[in-house]
């Protein structure tokens, strides 16, 4: 691992820093009141090149590492958290496919990839959040199709995704780890409906949805891996999705800083730019260290992953730390800025609104501090 | 507290009540929407909460800073915006009009303001004058029987909605020569401009007032010229006080919601407050409140025991109670999301709402860093604090 950006990293941070800024900053504060996706600018990214970063060129991908993915996502998050996870979610589906899907199934990547389709990612229930595997959606085997019923919540841009990675039951109720399957559900399957779309604190251009699923009839071919493999898939593509949390919670903080520096260098009080106190200087250098040091747990968890190393307890570390991180650095910058950054006039309080989902999602950060600490005492 | 009297818990059971009834039924939407409840204030008014400070033979209700803090704190459980109007109004304008104004003054003004037909607010803060309020660059200037005032105030709580706003400007050269004046709507060069977009509190109008050639009658001028700053300063601490109160009403349901939501939800079979990630949050959550609410009330009580504290104490005390308070609220409010997990992300609990409004009151009514100052004055003594 190299403290310097590769000559490839440095060149799609570019490219996304500028998409981010010509495309998605003019209409950002506006489509968060109105709660409006835009998927035609994650087609525009997926010319760029940027919407299918870690699957095999193969399949329709850039080939590239996680190193190179992070670099991305903390761009797009700078100015959107809503438009990095939109890409991260799309890219969920995408790795689940490459790494578990047959070779018919993988054909699905190359659209998704190349930004042309979105995708979904619906594991939670309204039960069933932390214990995933408790999922109470079932698929029943009828000749060579699936039958399934159920109500799936929080499932991220489901009502633009032409793909749905669906996890649904199989087996016993209480078979945790063996009881799940995987189903690639296509958008407009007969039974599949979207249900309300969640109000929330930020993120609004991001829609979280709920999904009815009534007698849901899909051919054999839909199921993704073996049946009973859904629970081990999902937490797979969870162990790297916690890497793309943390990169978007990287992107946000960098944005906070920039923001309170230059306000700490303009706004006067007393005479003085604000940043000649204590009082305000301490708040920022804290969140510079704060933020670099998160970044390094995320580049370790990235090459980690890129090297095909054990990567789960290191990923977990980032996720926790990062988000943590983001939620405490906008909070400060919010402070520094006084009553304007309590404003919408400046962009701090949507950060300090958005950075709170990342705590949440993914896994909470209770959920990856028990993840971590299992390891720990697993292994010494 | 041990020391509330009956009458303390009297009002008590009253501002709940009025908060459940009233204020209840229509906080979501207004939060939503970015409206006022105009209503909301003659029904304030006929429980005598407008007027709560000021003395009884003026037509308040004659309570005591401890009164206050307590109808802070029970309105803001169920909704800190309206409360922050409310605040802004009885404290920042009712309040210094019955301690400042003359007789003729207070009959003016109070009758409306106090039944609620008329909401009023506090102007100090300018654009280039936040924490620097003496930095204020708003001047009156004399000319016969009125005075001319030019000047933008801003982030004036029912700047947008009110209709007697209590305001300060410079009349002198000297930075503390500061005079009041009393600016109604509708006077001939007075505007009220832009209203905030905000993050919470949003129930609360927040907005500029600007006076351009603005004529007022020397009538309007509460105290004598040039020596608005003793009394400007003097009601900082009981405005902390009870914006404390506001924290410590959030809090408060902050943590009920969550306490509940950790008993009813289950995730791996328990209550999810049997983990004790969970336990460690809600338990400190409770300590820090409890902890505050002691602060705040000890810092109320020391604030009506004239004689005493000297005011540089109760000014540091007034300090502390809001430094942590306003802390903890914000702190309590995150947790209480976090412990509601996705759901504590959505407008179908409180929760969301009541952090965004927390985190206001870390910056209103003298920022973290600035109350530090405060404190480390009174204990360090000048001298070094300001080396
Ligand atoms: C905006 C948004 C987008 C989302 N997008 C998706 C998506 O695309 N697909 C999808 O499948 N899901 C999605 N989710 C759901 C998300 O993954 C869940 O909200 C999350 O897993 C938490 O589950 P929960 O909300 O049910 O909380 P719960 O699991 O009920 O947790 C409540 C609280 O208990 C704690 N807790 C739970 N178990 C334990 C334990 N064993 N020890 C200690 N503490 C514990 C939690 O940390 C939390 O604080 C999204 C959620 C949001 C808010
Ligand atoms: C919703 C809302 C309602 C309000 N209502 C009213 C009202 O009704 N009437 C009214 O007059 N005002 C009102 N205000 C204004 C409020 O009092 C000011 O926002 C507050 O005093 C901070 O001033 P500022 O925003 O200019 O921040 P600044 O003073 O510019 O402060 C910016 C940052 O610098 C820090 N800082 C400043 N000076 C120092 C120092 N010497 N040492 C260390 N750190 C320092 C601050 O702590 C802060 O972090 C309201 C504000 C809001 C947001």
């Amino acid at each position: 691992m190299d403290f310097q950006p590769t000559e490839m990293q440095t060149e799609l941070s570019g490219l996304a820093r500028r998409f981010a800024r010509e495309k998605i900053q003019p209409v950002v504060e506006q489509d968060e009141h109105d709660e409006r996706f835009r998927p035609e600018l994650i087609a525009e990214l997926g010319q760029l090149g940027l919407t299918g970063i870690p699957v095999a060129e193969a399949h329709g991908g850039a080939g590239l590492g996680y190193q190179d993915y992070i670099t991305v996502l903390e761009e797009l998050a700078s100015v959107s958290v809503s438009y990095a996870i939109s890409v991260a979610v799309t890219g969920l589906a995408q790795v689940i496919l490459e790494k578990f899907g047959n070779e018919a199934q993988k054909q699905r990547i190359a659209r998704l990839a190349a930004g042309q389709a979105i995708g979904a990612f619906s594991l939670s229930e309204a039960g069933s959040g932390s214990d995933a595997g408790s999922l109470r959606t079932t698929a029943r085997r009828d000749g060579d199709h699936y039958v399934i019923n159920g109500t799936k919540l929080w499932t991220t841009q489901a009502d633009s995704a032409e793909v749905i990675m669906l996890m649904a039951r199989t087996g016993a109720a209480d078979d945790r780890t063996r009881g799940v399957s995987t189903f690639l559900l296509e958008q407009g399957t007969p039974g599949l409906r979207l249900g309300k779309r969640e109000k929330k604190m930020g993120c609004h251009i991001s829609h979280t949805m709920e999904l009815v699923l009534e007698n849901v009839r899909v051919p054999a071919s839909c199921l993704v891996g073996r049946e009973g493999d859904g629970f081990k898939i999902a937490m797979t593509a969870l162990d790297s999705g916690r890497i793309t949390i943390a990169a978007s919670a990287l992107g946000i903080a960098r944005s906070s800083i920039e923001v309170a520096t230059g306000h700490a260098r303009q706004r006067e009080q007393f005479g003085k730019p604000i940043g000649e106190y204590q009082g305000v200087s301490f708040l920022l250098a804290d969140m510079a260290t704060r933020y670099d040091a998160a970044k390094l747990l995320v580049q370790r968890a990235a090459f980690l992953k890129d090297q095909g190393l054990p990567f789960s307890t290191e990923a977990a570390m980032a996720k926790l730390f990062a988000t943590d991180m983001a939620m405490q650095v906008t909070t400060d910058a919010v402070q520094i800025l006084g009553g304007s950054g309590y404003t919408q006039d400046f962009p701090v309080e949507r950060f300090m609104r958005e950075a709170k989902v990342l705590q949440i999602v993914e896994g909470t950060n209770q959920i990856q501090r028990m993840v971590i600490g299992r390891s720990l005492l697993k292994t010494h | 507290m041990w020391f509330f009297s009956d009458e303390h818990r009297m009002l008590q059971e009253t501002v709940r009540q009025f908060a459940q009834s009233v204020l209840a039924p229509r906080i979501e939407q207004l939060d939503d929407e970015e409206s006022f409840h105009r209503e909301a204030f003659p029904k304030m008014g006929a429980l005598g909460l407008l007027g709560i400070t000021v003395a009884e033979e003026d037509g308040g209700a004659g309570l005591d800073a401890v009164s206050a803090t307590l109808a802070m704190e029970e309105m803001a459980a169920v909704d800190a915006s309206t409360t922050l109007s409310y605040l802004a109004h009885s404290i920042l304008c009712v309040n210094q009009i019955a301690r400042n104004g003359i007789a003729e003054q207070k009959a003016r003004w109070l009758p409306k303001l106090i039944s609620g037909e008329h909401v009023g607010g506090m102007g100090m803060s300018e654009p280039e004058a936040g924490s620097d309020a003496l930095g204020m660059k708003t001047r009156a200037t004399r000319q016969g029987e009125s005075y001319e005032l030019n000047g933008t105030k801003t982030w004036i709580t029912n700047g947008p909605v009110g209709e007697v706003f209590y305001c300060y400007a410079r009349t002198g050269s000297a930075k503390r020569e500061i005079s009041t004046f009393v600016v109604e709507k509708g006077m001939p060069g007075f505007s009220t401009g832009k209203k905030f977009k905000k993050m919470g509190m949003r129930a609360s109008p927040t907005g500029e007032l600007v006076f351009d050639h603005c004529q007022v009658p020397v009538a309007n001028r509460v105290g004598d010229e040039n020596s608005s700053v003793q009394a400007m300063m003097r009601n900082l601490d009981i405005e902390r006080i009870t914006i404390a109160g506001i924290s410590l009403g959030i809090a408060r349901n902050c943590i009920e919601v969550s306490t509940r939501y950790a008993q009813e939800r289950k995730q791996f079979g328990k209550p999810i407050g049997a983990f004790q990630q969970i336990q460690e949050r809600l338990s400190e959550a409770s300590a820090w409140y409890e902890a505050c609410r002691a602060l705040t009330y000890n810092s109320a009580k020391a604030f009506d025991l004239t004689g005493g504290l000297s005011s540089r104490e109760v000014s540091a005390w007034a300090a502390r109670a809001k430094l942590q308070s306003a802390q903890m609220a914000t702190q309590v409010g995150l947790d209480a999301i976090q412990i509601l997990g996705g759901y504590g992300y959505t407008r179908e609990f409180p929760v969301e709402r009541q952090m965004r409004d927390a985190k206001l009151i870390e910056i209103g009514a003298g920022t973290n860093e600035i109350l530090r100052t405060i404190i480390a004055r009174q204990m360090l003594g000048n001298d070094v604090a300001q080396a």
